[in-house]
């Protein structure tokens, strides 16, 4: 067989056993009916957020002065203008819950895609060069995990001043440190086997060693952490913008809403409910998929 | 009367692929005072017969029999609470792994103390003196000091002794061991035999000895079942089955000992799998 | 058992130090003036400004201030307060009785409601009642807190009228309190009523800052049963015709409260960050509001101070949790 051939088979049998792993992946998450459930919540989710200005049946931030506080449309007062009815300055609830979702939704991928980055980076040199590296590392992970992790974000907020992308930021310097745990705890189990020591040995450099060789062999843990994370990202911008440090109106961010609704909370049950159903639902979607990767993904835990 | 009498046996588990049947009709008689081999290989199904026994099997298992008598009373109709009575008193079982088999959070002395406090009606302070009594008994070194010890503090072989004298704390009829030595070192294996057989021939009581090991068959059992797949091959009395075995199965494992090899090369049992595969469907009915 | 002991004290002095740091650099990283930001909005005259800068010592090398503010932190120091004028320490510990009380109750119900029923669940794995029971933790752990907390004041304040809005104690009530523990301290008061009241401002707040730890530990203790139920020594306990009560509560259960233990411990932070939330939504007057307030209305050396001492209570927590873990785990006790 000439090279090219051959290249070209070993590259099918990879692709082929790329395909097997998924295959075999997906076996595994679709037996947890609970994650497929989740999976498809999120899909809707992520939908309605990119169509957000189709689906959404209003502006979210028009003003309808005739309908403060209208109730949602089955209960005595509504209006079917406003199927889930209005806030107190009149303007559509749906339409804020819809265009909230794209909120929720950006700030846990940016939050996670910072965390994991930077979580990823931090971690792997740790575990990969060891010494005082490591240790100053470690060290500074352990001082920001010996913060409470909302008010180390928001003593953080209040240095960089309130606002979505602050908190975004702050969220995320928070969370890190779970991924630089989990990724210099993966590089120090696989840093020692001899798939390495052979890479080693056939000349790769450090950075080839840390990133292609070792990396792709932690990433199991790294994308169960990155599912909670994102939950949790989104958990911590909600109650960001709910004590008024986050997203500021009249942004339709979900946790903001909910602290404009407050002073409601005992006259108009809706404006108060459903952001905070769109938040549960949600995070409790994100979860359940979380808990599925993790069965699909642990082999500790699949069934023979 | 038999001292345990099983006919018919059968086990099965529930897979995902499916149910699958461990056990397929098998048949034991132990005598009081008797010591009876199992022996096969993994797979057989020789564990799965004695976990049924002491009702230990987990909830995916389903047991049947025709008789399953402890003796002359049938275990499988017994209400559970009577049958905890008999089970670690009258039927006691040690198991392979010696050191995971004790609670890495209690004291071995707690341990010991405990099956006599579900079991007797001693008193406090005479438990005490019986756990000592025990660990003596079973050859553990300054017994009085080691009773507060924990099993991670101890080698496989002192937990396989610490094993034994919870099992024979209650004197019991009838004693299962599985594979009491097989994750034992060799100089270690012999000691732990030969308790087992010395605590045997002082008690009287009956000794199940289930093993993959034909030199443990030869040096303990009166009489040896012989199991593959989950079926009985052969029954026989020790002698008969060194000197003449009947089964090919038999014929096949006795071959594959290292001081019958013949040839430059071991034998092994997968040698006579076509013989064998042939044979085991004529046995069946 | 000692040498892991030290090993968690030296782990310690460094984190500590990293908390000073974080803390005294928190002033100074802020946007602006720290002596402008210091004096608040209003603003003040030149002459007060530089003495403020010398009070302060902001004129001098970083090094050294960050000296003096070590050598004060030694002597209890945590500074002033720009809108009470009182010190930070003692606004602290007037107000940390009523986290303590908070926390506590709600992580003994977390722990007695979570630990009973991830056994059941584990015991009866893949019944209707484990499904049901792990589908409501997953709620539980997947609940914003802050709108929780609503929902329970729209439900058993508005509607059904049970329950009061906020505070610790019904304003009828006055009586001296020598341990900060309402409960407590309305029963050593003998006043009719006074303990009912407490326990009914008491009950929502604790509930909803039980509910991420409950969800948490009430799922761990599962999974920590589930594999300890598969050990040898479990079957080895029924082997020896132990009651099943015995066997999973006593066998079983012993092994798996070794990861619970640290899971309960983690909750410490849980439960901190959680009363930031809950202390807000109750109007309770603990260090939790009193940190978001004094963030709102800028008194940094009172987000300074409370930072410190949060992040202290953490780590004494975690350490005795360690300690905890080392005094049930017979492997590390003995090595």
């Amino acid at each position: 067989m000439n090279n090219p051939d051959r290249s070209a088979v070993v590259l099918a049998e990879s692709r082929n056993a790329t395909r097997k792993m998924l295959a075999e992946f997906w076996f595994y998450f679709s037996q947890n009916r609970g994650a497929v459930a989740g999976l498809f919540v999120f899909i809707v989710l992520v939908i309605v957020a990119l169509a957000a200005p189709l689906v959404a049946p209003h502006d979210p931030d028009v003003q309808y002065r005739d309908f403060f506080l209208t109730p949602p449309v089955w209960q005595e007062g509504g209006n079917s203008m406003f199927l889930l009815g209005t806030d107190a300055v009149g303007r559509d609830m749906l339409s804020r819950l819809i265009f909230g979702a794209r909120f929720s939704l950006f700030i846990g991928l940016v939050v996670v895609g910072i965390a994991l980055t930077g979580g990823i980076v931090i971690g792997v040199v740790a575990g990969y060069f060891r010494g005082w590296v490591d240790t100053v590392i470690m060290r500074v992970m352990d001082v920001i995990l010996a913060f409470p992790s909302l008010l180390l974000a928001l003593v953080l907020v209040a240095v960089l001043g309130p606002g979505l992308m602050n908190a975004m930021i702050a969220i995320a310097i928070v969370l890190q440190p779970h991924f630089v745990r989990l990724t210099r705890a993966a590089v120090l189990t696989e840093r020692t086997r001899d798939y390495v020591v052979a890479a080693r040995l056939a000349g790769a450099g450090n950075t080839r060693l840390m990133f292609k060789t070792i990396l792709p062999n932690c990433l199991a843990p790294l994308i169960v952490q990155g599912t909670l994370s994102f939950s949790n990202a989104i958990l911590d911008a909600a109650a960001l913008g709910f004590l008024g440090m986050g997203a500021q109106p009249p942004t339709p961010e979900w946790g903001t809403m909910l602290a404009e609704a407050r002073e409601f909370i005992l006259r108009a049950w809706w404006v108060v409910t459903f952001p905070g159903l769109a938040i549960l639902i949600t995070v409790l979607a994100i979860n359940l998929v979380g808990d599925g990767l993790r069965d699909a993904l642990d082999p500790k835990l699949k069934r023979s | 009367m038999a001292l345990l009498e099983i006919r018919n046996l059968r086990v099965e588990f529930d897979t995902a692929a499916g149910p699958f049947r461990a056990l397929d009709g098998v048949d034991y008689t132990v005598e009081g005072g008797e010591v009876l081999a199992i022996v096969g290989e993994s797979g057989s199904g020789k564990s799965v017969a004695m976990l049924a026994v002491m009702g230990l099997l987990p909830e995916s298992a389903t047991v049947s029999a025709d008789l399953m008598a402890f003796e002359g009373i049938d275990l499988r109709t017994m209400p559970a609470a009577e049958r905890r009575k008999v089970i670690g008193k009258d039927i006691a079982m040690i198991f392979q792994e010696p050191i995971a088999s004790l609670n890495p959070c209690f004291t071995i002395g707690f341990q010991l103390d405990e099956v006599l406090k579900a079991h007797t009606s001693l008193s406090r302070k005479a438990r005490k003196d019986r756990v000592i009594e025990l660990l003596e008994s079973v050859g553990i070194p300054d017994p009085l000091r080691r009773v507060s010890a924990f099993p991670h503090q101890m080698s496989g072989g002192q937990c396989q002794r610490v094993m034994i004298a919870i099992a024979t704390a209650c004197e019991p009829k009838l004693l299962i061991a599985d594979e009491p030595t097989t994750a034992l070192d060799v100089t270690i294996q012999k000691q732990i035999l030969d308790l087992l057989t010395d605590m045997q021939r002082d008690t009287g009581m009956g000794l199940i000895m289930i093993t993959h090991d034909m030199g443990v068959v030869a040096e303990t059992a009166d009489r040896v079942v012989v199991q593959y797949k989950g079926k009985q091959m052969e029954t026989a009395d020790v002698l008969t089955l060194f000197e003449n075995p009947s089964h090919p199965y038999t014929k096949a494992l006795l071959s594959a000992l290292p001081e019958n090899a013949t040839g430059d090369r071991l034998p092994t049992v997968a040698d006579y799998e076509a013989m064998m595969q042939a044979d085991v469907r004529e046995v069946q009915p | 058992m000692f040498r892991f002991l030290i090993g968690r004290l030296a782990l310690l002095v460094p984190t500590f130090l990293g908390v000073t740091i974080v803390a005294f650099g928190f002033i100074r990283l802020l946007p602006g003036d720290p002596v402008l930001l210091l004096a608040g909005e209003r603003g003040i005259t030149e002459e007060r400004y530089n003495q403020l800068m010398e009070q302060f010592g902001f004129s001098r090398p970083i090094w050294e201030q960050y000296f003096d503010y070590l050598v004060g932190l030694l002597q209890g120091d945590l500074g002033i307060s720009i809108v009470t004028k009182k010190p930070v320490v003692t606004e602290f510990f007037t107000l940390f009785p009523a986290t303590a009380e908070l926390a506590l109750c709600a992580i003994i119900l977390a722990v007695a409601i979570g630990i009973p029923a991830g056994i059941l669940a584990a015991v009866k794995r893949g019944s209707f009642f484990d499904q049901t029971i792990m589908g409501t933790a997953l709620i539980g752990y997947s609940m914003p807190i802050f709108w929780w907390g609503l929902l329970l004041i729209i439900l058993f304040s508005g509607i059904l009228q049970w329950t009061p809005v906020s505070g610790r104690i019904s304003l009828m009530f006055y009586f001296p309190q020598p341990t900060g523990f309402m409960l407590i301290d309305s029963l050593l008061s003998g006043q009719k009523g006074a303990f009912t009241s407490a326990v009914r401002h008491l009950i929502l707040p604790a509930i909803v800052l039980a509910t991420i730890p409950l969800a948490v530990i009430a799922r761990q203790t599962r999974s920590a049963m589930l594999e300890v139920l598969g050990e040898d020594y479990v079957r080895t306990a029924r082997a020896k015709g132990l009651t099943p009560f015995r066997v999973v509560g006593m066998h079983a259960l012993r092994n798996a409260l070794i990861p619970v233990i640290t899971t309960i411990g983690l909750q410490v932070g849980v439960l901190l960050a959680g009363a930031i939330l809950t202390e807000t939504i109750f109007s309770w007057p603990g260090i939790g509001k009193w940190m978001v307030d004094s963030i709102a209305r800028r008194d940094y050396p009172v987000v300074q101070g409370g930072l410190l001492m949060i992040a202290a209570i953490v780590m004494v927590v975690n350490l005795t949790v360690d300690l905890l873990y080392g005094l049930v785990n017979p492997r590390i006790r003995h090595n």
